[in-house]
């Protein structure tokens, strides 16, 4: 059965090479060859879930080594392979939204000139975040990281002709490059501290280690997390990379990359327990993030980047959670499943409308569609449901747990982060319902030709024609289901008899926290605030007629549609700060360097004309230099055995 | 002891002697590599004296190589009997050690003469002199250079076939001097060596006032080293009582207790021993060209005929190397904290003065010379790591070189005008444009000079540099990383002045040699390549043959 962990990770990686080096003849059967491998990765998932229930809970841990990929010294790197609940969890979640992802592509990139390519890239992606999950060290998790960084990067920029895309793609690959140093110094630092990279003796050895160097090691993880995951300070290459096609971003969003930060988080939990800095570090950064996720979501017109401004609010949900330690571990990774389901489906649904509106993205010009696409508007109405926590759906379930926890966590800091997750959890209900009621309900804004003195981003939107709004396709639609089923039921089978924290327990620890408030009263609470948020984005864009041009508005939002000024505090610090660095460089290696070795050179140079002259070409002066060589010699033999 | 009891006994030593002296025992078949070369040699004298002038000079070509091929196989033979490594002893009354060094120094040196004697018989690079065939040397070396004789000389179509035998008897010398065990036959062996060497640098065809002033220089330069070489000898006698290497350091070890009577005023006095010694180790840095002893190199390599100067740079070196490391291995371990600090003197010395000199030359033979001044500082780091390491690389080292060198100088004789070889770099430029393979072949040699990996120098100069840090001497490997860094200076100069600068107008032309330069420059660059690329088998091997017979 341990064989099979690698066979999970070669199948997609064998649809990718097919794909990539396979040629024309492929572009028929390539988006289905690209899917069968896809899901035959998430049927072999299956049977290894299957193995695993049918062990007892202590021993769900599989280990494999299937060689040695670099034995230098004592440095050793293995390819090896662990699956236990963690990954096993990772694993189901990532084929087969993955699975579902890649049929709908197939309808939704019917009419793409490179499929196959598509497709290759797609089963890249899901080999890599494979990888990333099951491997047993931190040297071939790093490697399944990079490849995870370079399939986003294609398909970010997919379509590449078009300049906005390209650039989006070289945003992502560099900030997550940023990440990435801090993952491969970690893993350095891992490696001098334990001698190994190994999980099992590292994580074991966690409690022995300094706690200086934990938390240098922790905070340089949580840095790599950042890059991956989105989150305060390296969020801002996720709103770009909507410019990828729609699947891209469900993909990105629901089953891999960004959750791989989280999975980065949980699996060293030992790591971030022994060093409560970084802890405190990691739940800051979930805190402020699911804030800023939520109130850039707010302002935008968008409905991707609505939904993407809510994917980093949703996953600093989850890195709040995984920076809470045991008490939070299994909620997160809950809610990591469970808003794998209704993000996708979300993203999917965007796809759907986006596909029958001629690729129309602003939210404005929709309004009213829930006639015209039934499926559409009910698949993604659950998955609204689902997200904004509405009770007995999934996002109730693992949210309202989040929430807890983070009260639990006790103190003023419990305070202030329970705090936070509530508000958060208010503006989540009041963006999704604006994204809700401006596509779905209301006036059918879309009928209005564009007037000609309004700026429209898009230009599709240009071609004067009004869309004809319809249903997608069957093979789009069906995955929409599949995942609103999941949306809706998920969270209420995991929390049947507490199933899906006894399934996680035995690798991540669980500890109930001692809540200052009670289970039922934060419950209370989080219905009130989302019932306050759905009641206020009624008031406003419910109730109110919605202008087709975006007014002003407050500060605030002007602030948040400009991402809270992340782009351009990168450009004030990074960008030109970065120049003005490398412009000094450039300097002192014109002036120091260069000067060094030219001057070394000259004087090379130099000395050599002088010592020329030696050569003068009479052999009275050669015998003359003997002598004296002789005599030195001997002298300073003779001073040796002074000395 | 009163002086008259003195006298008595000298004189009843003396009276005695007719009937002590043992017949010498000599194991002949041990020592046959010297005596197959020797033999080659009288047998070139032979036909020089009775063979007619047309045929000499395939019939002398054709003794030298058979000769020189007959005594390699001898080496293989002696060594795979084992005398290598468990029948190693000192041979013929213990003058001649045979030994791992000795026959893997022998068997280098006998290939280098082998690949050498194949440019000295090349016969088809300068224009033919009347309808004659002409090769390197002189038409009559006795005539003054420019006047009638030599003229009437070159109408006849006289060459110097006698080439061969001094060869021969040069490396039948170079055989011995590596194999010496005690100071006498050392001695004797560098003469041996030296002599037909001097010779052989003042019979050049072209340019013969140049090449006859290079002889002389050698000559008076050679001589001095020689007497000062020989001046160690008589101090190391005196403090010893004996020339052989295993009496001189059982004196020095201590473990000898009887005292020569004749010599009790001397004996184990320590001052003869430390001046001697260093001057013995002078007449030996003379020939490897170190610095301060090195002045006479430029000056030879420039003015001999080139076949000659890639023969006596190659095997000179292999031959003086292996002489002052059995000297300093064996003689004088029991010294080391006093000869070692003065070594890294001269070694830094000479890396730094011979790498940093060559930044300025502007002839491509003085270029080498320079070359080959550095490259013995680098190979004295492997002398001065004191380890068996030390041993096996510095043989590896010589093994490797003395290839290059061979080669490189054996592409010089191919770049020609109308005065013979161009030798001035600034005439080379474009080279690569006008003859790319000729010019490609001169860069290989330049990479593994300067130690480029894939060449047999990179693989060379770890080995030295690795048994030098072994040793402890991490600062001498410092500073010869950074001679390497402004060594590798020029010879990458030479290969961009070669391929990236436009051609001279009436720049040089590249003859096209024989078969017998073309094989020599060949054997140089298989040798440089397979040493570069797959060196462990003769780094194994040098390491099994590094063990001196005491």
């Amino acid at each position: 059965m341990e064989n099979l962990i690698g066979l999970l990770v070669l199948v997609p990686l064998l649809g990718a090479a097919v794909l990539l080096c396979g040629g024309r003849r492929l572009d028929r059967i390539g988006p289905w060859l690209g899917t069968l491998l896809a899901a035959a990765s998430f049927v072999i998932g299956v049977v290894l879930f299957a193995g695993l229930l049918g062990r007892s809970a202590d021993d769900r841990t599989l280990r494999v080594t299937v060689f040695q990929w670099v034995p230098v010294g004592g440095f050793r790197a293995d390819i090896g392979f662990q699956l236990d609940q963690l990954s096993m969890t990772f694993v189901l979640l990532i084929t087969g939204v993955g699975s579902l992802i890649h049929l709908y592509s197939i309808g939704y990139m019917a009419h793409d000139a490179r499929p196959r390519r598509f497709f290759g890239y797609l089963n890249l992606f899901l080999a890599a975040m494979l990888l990333l999950v099951t491997a047993n060290n931190y040297l071939l998790l790093y490697a399944g990281w990079e490849g995870v960084g370079l399939a986003s990067y294609l398909l970010i920029g997919f379509w590449q002709h078009k300049p906005s895309a390209a650039t989006a793609a070289k945003k992502a690959f560099l900030v997550n490059r940023v990440g990435d140093m801090g993952l491969s110094i970690a893993i350095m630092l891992l490696f001098t501290t334990f001698g190994t990279f190994a999980f099992q003796p590292v994580l074991a050895g966690a409690d022995r280690t300094g706690e200086g160097r934990l938390t240098a090691i922790a905070l340089l993880l949580l840095l790599a997390a950042c890059g991956k995951s989105a989150q305060v300070p390296l969020q801002s290459w996720l709103g770009d990379a909507m410019e990828g096609p729609t699947p891209v971003s469900a993909l990105i969003h629901a089953a891999t990359m960004v959750t791989a930060g989280v999975y980065l988080i949980t699996r060293s939990g030992p790591l971030f327990e022994g060093a409560p800095d970084a802890q405190l570090a990691v739940v800051t950064v979930g805190a402020v993030t699911l804030l800023f996720g939520a109130i850039v979501g707010c302002a935008k017109d968008d409905i991707k980047k609505a939904l993407a401004g809510s994917t980093m609010s949703q996953i600093g949900y989850m890195v709040l959670a995984a920076g809470l330690g045991p008490i939070g571990y299994v909620f997160g990774i809950m809610h990591l499943v469970t808003h794998g389901f209704f993000k996708a489906g979300l993203f999917l649904g965007a796809g759907s409308v986006m596909h029958g509106m001629n690729d129309e993205v602003d939210m404005r010009r929709y309004g009213g569609l829930r006639k015209y696409m039934p499926v559409t508007f009910i698949t993604f109405g659950l998955g609204y449901l689902a997200i904004i926590g509405f009770p007995g759906l999934s996002g109730f379930f693992s949210k309202d747990k989040i929430i807890e926890a983070a009260f639990a966590k006790g103190g003023t800091e419990g305070w202030i982060l329970g705090g936070a997750a509530l508000l958060g959890a208010a503006i989540t209900a009041y963006y999704m319902t604006r994204v809700m009621l401006l596509t779905f309900f209301g006036e059918e804004r879309w009928r209005k030709p564009p007037s000609p003195q309004e700026p429209s981003a898009e230009p599709a939107a240009h071609t004067g024609e009004l869309p004809h709004p319809h249903e997608s396709p069957k093979v789009m639609t069906i995955p929409m289901v599949v995942l609103a089923l999941g949306s809706v039921l998920a969270g209420g089978l995991f929390s049947v008899n507490d199933a899906f924290v006894k399934w996680l327990e035995p690798v991540t620890g669980h500890s109930e926290g001692h809540s200052p408030v009670s289970a039922a009263a934060v419950t209370g609470a989080t219905l009130a605030v989302l019932v306050l948020g759905v009641a206020l984005a009624w008031a406003q864009y419910g109730r109110a007629p919605v202008p087709v041009v975006p007014p002003r508005g407050s500060v605030l939002t002007r602030l948040a549609r400009r991402d809270l000024g992340q782009d351009d505090f990168n450009h004030v610090v990074l960008v030109r700060g970065g120049g003005q660095l490398t412009r000094g460089l450039v300097e002192i290696d014109h002036k120091l360097v260069d000067g060094l070795v030219h001057g070394t050179a000259v004087s090379v140079g130099g000395l050599s004309g002088l010592l020329r002259r030696l050569q003068n070409g009479y052999a009275r002066s050669y015998a003359v230099s003997m002598f004296g060589g002789a005599a030195v010699l001997i002298a300073a033999t003779l001073l040796m055995r002074a000395v | 002891m009163s002086s008259a009891a003195t006298v008595h006994s000298l004189w009843m030593t003396a009276a005695d002697a007719p009937k002590r002296i043992p017949a010498p025992h000599i194991e002949y078949g041990q020592l046959s590599p010297v005596l197959i070369v020797l033999g080659a040699a009288v047998l070139g004298i032979l036909v020089d004296a009775f063979l007619p002038r047309r045929l000499r000079h395939p019939a002398q070509l054709m003794v030298a190589l058979v000769g020189l091929a007959a005594a390699f196989a001898a080496v293989v033979a002696l060594a795979a009997g084992g005398y290598a490594t468990d029948k190693a002893h000192p041979a013929a009354m213990g003058a001649v050690a045979v030994d791992g060094p000795a026959l893997f120094l022998q068997g280098t040196v006998l290939l280098v003469a082998l690949v050498a004697a194949f440019t000295f018989g090349e016969r088809r690079l300068d224009p033919a002199a009347h309808g004659r065939p002409v090769d390197s040397f002189a038409a009559q070396p006795a005539a003054v250079p420019g006047g009638e004789a030599e003229r009437a000389a070159v109408k006849a179509g006289w060459t110097t076939t006698e080439v061969f035998p001094l060869m021969l008897f040069a490396v039948a010398g170079m055989l011995v001097f590596p194999a010496a065990n005690d100071l006498l036959t050392l001695f004797v062996a560098l003469e041996v060596f030296s002599l037909p060497l001097y010779v052989l640098c003042a019979l050049a065809r072209r340019q013969r006032l140049l090449s006859q002033e290079a002889a002389v220089k050698y000559f008076l330069l050679g001589a001095f080293a020689s007497a000062i070489l020989l001046f160690g000898i008589a101090l190391l006698y005196g403090y010893a009582g004996t020339v052989t290497y295993s009496g001189i350091a059982d004196v020095v070890n201590g473990t000898v207790r009887t005292v020569d009577p004749v010599l009790a005023q001397t004996m184990g006095n320590d001052a003869l021993l430390l001046i001697g010694g260093a001057m013995v180790l002078m007449g030996l840095l003379f020939k490897v060209g170190a610095v301060p002893f090195h002045m006479w190199t430029p000056d030879v390599y420039q003015g001999a005929p080139t076949p000659v100067t890639g023969f006596m740079a190659a095997a000179t070196k292999v031959a003086a190397f292996g002489a002052l490391l059995r000297l300093l291995y064996v003689v004088l371990p029991g010294m080391r904290w006093d000869w070692r600090p003065v070594m890294w003197g001269v070694a830094i010395v000479t890396m730094l003065f011979g790498a940093v000199v060559a930044v300025t030359q502007t002839d491509v033979k003085r270029l080498l010379a320079y070359s080959s001044v550095a490259h013995a500082g680098f190979i004295l780091t492997g002398v001065v790591a004191t380890r068996p390491e030390g041993i096996s690389s510095v043989m590896f080292y010589l093994a490797a070189y003395s290839f290059v060198t061979l080669g490189a100088f054996a592409v010089v004789t191919l770049v020609r005008d109308a005065g013979g070889e161009a030798t001035q770099l600034s005439k080379w430029a474009g080279l690569g444009r006008r003859s790319p393979l000729v010019a490609a072949v001169f860069a290989v040699f330049l990479l593994a000079f300067a130690g480029i990996p894939l060449t047999s120098g990179f693989a060379g100069k770890f080995a030295v540099f690795k048994a030098a840090a072994q040793g402890g001497a991490v600062p001498l490997v410092i500073v010869g990383v950074v001679s390497s860094a402004i060594a590798a200076f020029f010879y990458i100069r030479v290969i961009v002045l070669m391929f990236f600068n436009a051609p001279e107008e009436g720049g040089p032309s590249v003859a096209v040699p024989s078969l017998l330069t073309s094989t020599a420059i060949g054997v140089g660059v298989v040798v440089t390549v397979v040493l570069g690329v797959a060196p462990q088998y003769f780094l194994n091997l040098a390491g099994q043959a590094g063990v001196f017979v005491r």
